[in-house]
């Protein structure tokens, strides 16, 4: 997908240049999913394979409700079950899982592909397929594991906060589908007052602990969770307590850049030399069939 | 629903039980969001399972499948013996403080009148009121008299303790108490709690029962006719309240009129039990009318061949022996005694209990018709698809046509939803290929065999060859013609009976209330209960405004709810008995001095007025709800306890009567139950939220979020059979057995039944052999072909298995 002409771009991944900060929009977005309103029923699942025309592949009971068992190239979105037992009591933990939407998005700071990965000012982050180089370098980025390499055309896919549909005014698939109004999409200022309102409703229920997921150690998120557990926000299929961009982001970034760029030079060099006195490489029949497989079983 | 969907919201406090309203109408519980959001409602869910529903709920409370009867008495007692009940509505509007016959008597699990020979209460004369020489029935304000129905249900509910409700049920006393406190709580009159059930209820031999327990909860609290109120049944398709108007079952004519039996050979003699009199002074009684709708109805089928002198073409009606409901039809094919079938919208093979039955059924045909969108396994039982469906084609000589439907969204019409509103829908696209709509497929099969009859003779064309088809399209009616004939319309001048100089109804006008039917053939309608969708101002059920101008919910110009667009029934309940409203914060219709006024149809006509005591029961000859339901149920004025059919236990209650005496079941299924011996294990059946029936199985992204046949099990079943989650098991009971695989989960939990531990698998019914999701053994294979006393629906809820770890299927799952 190309970025959206629509939409204001904020950063840029492997770009110095800077947009125009006359264009920059005060409003930011956000999804509130509220946990203790979710029942999972996967409507929402539902809705973005539909909206994205992703073509999931049919797959087996695994021995939990969560089907697609985890994010895919073409599921970019689903449904984490937890039974969370204490004492007498059990609790079934329903979270959606798909990006955060980070305002300090790790990916688009690990990204070495020039505007492969992009945040709009409205704090949605965005994978630009046609300029990516399915390095996977996001993946390791991302402190709550999302993307997703396509085995077909190596690139990276994630949840885009339906940034087709928020850039002409409408709420994302998911939000617009949900039955019970556990999805709620609007400015982030407006989300944080609803979840207060939300969270004022889980305390005189019992829940002393419930509170808003907006992490800081990733600057806050645009995708924002109200948890009854808000102390213990792992006990959601691992959803991180305090998550943070990998150190290893900024080491790529810093002083290994450098060094990175003359092992890149050095490495071409080689190449030509091998080039020179060796000859081409040439592709074999059976790499051409794996190929072929790889693009006939596993469509995007 | 007594109430509807949009008025959930106003609830105090939801019970779901008997149902899973996140899982299987996750569209409809956003209305249990909001009441939780915006009302402070609580939600309490009770189910074998820890549900979707109960993963949003307050409290959760686990209980065996099939003992609802035995808990909803429990909570009668706790609320009778606490004195948390609404006196004073109970006193008014509910039969309470009337005075049953002697000779009425509850023994060792009988009722009087038994039959055993029959295995019925033929005799249940019993089971009424003492009428004085009036014929009016005797009542004692004071409540006094040991023979009031209230003190004879408090002596039948005594059994039911919290240690007897644990000991049946298996929910655990604390929490079944809690459950009992948090009901209490909505006996004062400014707070109501709702009842949610579905399937969970129904399919039991005690389903009647079930909802009649919550009924009388409900009459007790005094939240009939309230908003956030009332008994709601949540229906599963999309117009299968429609269908049940329009007379589901075989022994019912549209509106809940009833068949002739073959006894009633006479018209006089039909009419002889319908007078419904008044049973207390002043009623309503509003079946009197009854005669007004049956000739109106027969008008509209056999139009002028309908006369006085025929008595409205009597003969022409079938007159039944016999309950042909689907156990009896699987049971006549597999006897060899039935011909052919013709499957309308029905996967019979999935959706009727026992498959193997089924299958032999079916193979017993000469012919079937199927009439359905999409590929069923009951196009393909004849098929061989590996241990899924292992027959032999070759033995089977049943010869089966398809005939392709039109989806819903490829025709337009009317459906009929859980609130009874009419809705019309519009055709979105054209069906594929050369599929036909319903209405077509059926026309041009009526005119073919009509003339079939008018040429050949026959020992009596009449019924067929004089049914009125007064459509511009005769091969295709036009379905805004076919609502016209539901609703109805006057056949000559109506005149005014005030004035007779006026006119009410020119000849040819759609009647705009079925306060215009007549008894002397002068009007024609359908459908009594729908007069009023299709007036003279247009189509009502086209209607979408979506004000709500008193804020509770009602849309009153939404499309039409039948009867007469009343929203909540039984509504004058609402108010005192002096037509002042029970309390300002549940305020919905009431008494301003000179009318019946609020955002709702009153139950009756507005200016009658309260000293006048008209009950809002008016479907009842006394115009009070039953608390004792005289004989109107089959099996007993009073709900009791029954183990299902695969017992479990003895019933502790009268163990010489352990399952429902009167229970719908034929003699050829009586060896087909499980004991606990070899089958020591519960199960039960449900739906997923990712699919709807057996349809969605056919659809790539419904497939994706649901893929494969499974059976939830608890870790102790797990652990003591070795069963890992994911691995393949063998399910078994008396009836068969399958292959699923395991989901090991923490929501079945550990419960005690009569001192020991109880095991408890569930199964999802949608998967079958047929479709894009994994292929599977039909689940049915494992269910009782056993029905509903009182309305015969099988009981998929509460059977006994017995389940092993297993090797995968020979065939591969692949889809």
């Amino acid at each position: 997908m190309a970025t959206l002409q629509s939409l204001d771009i904020r950063r840029r991944s492997a770009s110095t240049e800077a947009p125009p900060q006359v264009r920059q929009s005060p409003i930011e977005v956000a999804k509130l999913i509220d946990v203790s309103k979710c029942i999972g029923c996967k409507a929402c699942q539902a809705a973005c394979l539909e909206w994205n025309d992703l073509k999931q592949e049919i797959g087996t009971f695994e021995g939990s409700y969560n089907n697609p068992t985890d994010l895919t190239p073409a599921s970019w979105t689903v449904m984490r079950f937890t039974e969370y037992e204490h004492g007498d009591d059990l609790e079934w933990l329903i979270r959606k899982d798909g990006c955060m939407h980070c305002d300090d998005p790790g990916c688009l700071k690990a990204c070495p592909a020039p505007g492969a990965i992009v945040q709009y000012t409205n704090g949605i982050v965005d994978f630009v397929q046609e300029n990516c180089i399915g390095c996977g370098y996001c993946v390791k980025g991302c402190p709550f594991n999302i993307p997703r390499i396509s085995q077909v055309d190596r690139k990276a896919y994630k949840c885009t906060l339906c940034s087709d549909r928020v850039s002409v005014g409408q709420a994302p698939a998911c939000a617009k589908s949900c039955p019970t109004q556990a999805i709620y999409f609007g400015s982030k200022d407006d989300m944080i007052v609803h979840a207060e309102h939300r969270i004022a409703d889980l305390k005189s229920r019992g829940f002393k602990n419930a509170g808003l997921y907006n992490p800081p150690g990733v600057g806050g998120t645009h995708v924002m969770y109200v948890l009854h557990h808000a102390d213990n926000p792992s006990l959601y299929a691992g959803l991180p307590n305090d998550p943070r961009i990998s150190p290893l982001v900024g080491l790529w970034k810093g002083v290994m850049k450098p060094i990175s760029l003359a092992v890149i030079a050095f490495a071409g060099a080689f190449g030509f030399l091998h080039y020179i006195t060796k000859g081409p490489n040439e592709v074999s029949e059976a790499d051409e069939r794996k190929g072929d497989e790889l693009a006939g079983g596993n469509k995007v | 629903m007594t109430n509807s969907w949009n008025d959930i919201k106003n609830t105090d406090l939801v019970l779901i039980m008997g149902g899973n309203a996140a899982e299987a109408h996750p569209c409809g519980f956003k209305w249990v969001t909001e009441a939780k959001a915006n009302n402070g409602a609580k939600l309490i869910v009770v189910d074998p399972r820890f549900t979707r529903s109960a993963a949003v709920a307050d409290l959760y409370a686990p209980i065996r499948p099939g003992t609802d009867v035995a808990f909803l008495s429990g909570v009668m007692r706790y609320l009778l013996g606490n004195n948390k009940i609404h006196q004073e509505y109970v006193k008014a509007f509910t039969n309470a403080s009337y005075i049953v016959k002697e000779g009425y008597a509850f023994n060792d699990g009988l009722f009087t009148g038994f039959d055993p020979a029959r295995k019925a209460y033929v005799d249940r004369s019993s089971w009424d009121y003492e009428f004085d020489e009036q014929g009016m029935a005797k009542v004692d304000e004071t409540l006094q008299n040991p023979r009031c129905a209230i003190n004879l249900l408090k002596a039948h509910v005594e059994r039911y303790t919290p240690e007897m409700v644990e000991r049946i049920c298996g929910t655990p006393r604390a929490k079944f108490l809690q459950v009992c406190e948090m009901i209490a709580t909505t006996s004062t009159p400014d707070r109501t709690m709702t009842s949610m059930y579905a399937l969970g209820w129904t399919q039991h031999t005690t389903g009647a029962q079930n909802i009649r327990s919550m009924a009388m909860i409900q009459l007790l609290l005094g939240n009939m006719g309230m908003p956030g109120g009332g008994v709601n049944a949540l229906r599963g398709h999309s117009n299968v309240q429609g269908i049940t108007d329009l007379a589901l079952l075989s022994t019912s004519t549209p509106g809940y009129l009833v068949l002739p039996t073959d006894k009633e050979t006479t018209y006089a003699d039909y009419m002889k039990s319908r007078a419904f009199k008044p049973l207390r002074p002043g009623q309503t009684s509003f079946w009197q009318n009854y005669e007004k709708f049956f000739v109106s109805q027969q008008k509209s089928f056999f139009g002028a061949a309908a006369t006085k002198d025929n008595d409205w073409a009597y003969d022409f009606l079938p007159k039944f022996d016999a309950s042909y409901d689907v156990l009896k039809m699987v049971d006549m094919m597999a006897a060899g005694q039935m011909n052919g079938l013709f499957c309308q919208g029905l996967n019979i093979m999935l959706a009727a209990p026992d498959k193997t039955k089924v299958v032999t059924g079916l193979s017993k045909l000469k012919w079937m018709v199927v009439i359905d969108p999409l590929e069923t396994e009951t196009a393909r039982f004849w098929e061989n698809h590996g241990e899924f469906n292992n027959v032999d084609p070759k033995s089977i000589q049943t010869e089966v046509i398809q005939l392709p439907a039109s989806a819903y969204a490829e025709e337009e019409g009317s459906a009929t939803n859980s609130s009874r509103v009419i809705m019309w829908h519009w055709k979105a696209a054209d069906g594929p290929g050369e599929s036909k709509s319903d209405i077509e497929i059926v026309s041009e099969l009526h005119l073919r065999l009509k003339a079939l009859y008018a040429k050949e003779g026959g020992a009596f064309p009449d019924p067929i060859v004089k049914t009125t088809w007064n459509y511009t399209r005769p091969g295709n009616p036009d379905p805004q013609e076919v609502l016209k004939e539901m609703n109805g319309y006057a056949l000559e001048d109506i005149p005014d009976p005030a004035d007779a100089s006026k006119t009410l109804l020119r000849a040819g006008q759609l009647l705009p209330t079925f306060g215009l039917m007549r008894a002397d053939g002068k009007t024609s309608g359908g459908i009594w209960i729908y007069t009023g969708v299709y007036t003279e101002a247009g189509n009502m059920a086209m209607r979408r405004d979506a004000g709500d101008p008193t804020g509770l919910g009602i849309y009153p110009n939404w499309g039409f709810a039948w009867p007469a667009n009343r929203r909540v029934l039984y509504n004058r309940a609402s108010a005192d008995p002096n037509g002042k409203p029970w309390s300002e914060r549940k305020k919905y219709v009431w008494w301003n001095g000179s009318r019946w006024t609020g955002g709702d149809v009153p139950d009756y006509a507005p200016t009658i007025a309260p000293d006048k005591a008209v009950g809002p029961f008016i479907m009842n000859q006394e115009g009070t709800a039953r608390l004792f339901a005289r004989g109107a149920m089959a099996d007993g004025p009073f709900p009791e306890h029954y183990e299902p059919m695969d017992a479990y236990i003895a019933n502790p209650l009268h163990p010489k009567v352990s399952t429902n005496p009167a229970v719908r079941i034929l003699a050829a299924d009586a060896k087909s139950f499980g004991t606990p011996d070899k089958f020591p294990i519960v199960a039960t059946s449900y739906r997923l939220a990712e699919h709807f029936h057996y349809w969605t199985k056919n659809v790539h992204d419904n497939a994706v979020l649901q893929p494969e046949l499974f059976v939830e099990m608890g870790e102790r079943l797990a652990k003591a059979k070795g069963i890992q989650n994911g691995d393949w098991v063998e399910v078994s009971s008396q009836r068969g057995a399958i292959k699923a695989k395991a989901c090991v989960t923490k929501r079945i939990r550990p419960i005690m039944v009569d001192g020991k531990p109880c095991d408890m698998v569930g199964l999802p019914i949608h998967f079958g052999f047929v479709g894009l999701a994994r292929k599977a053994h039909p689940m049915n294979t494992l269910t009782p072909s056993v029905g509903d006393a009182n309305a015969q629906t099988p009981e998929f809820k509460a059977f006994l298995v017995d389940v092993k770890k297993t090797t995968p299927p020979a065939q591969p799952a692949v889809a």
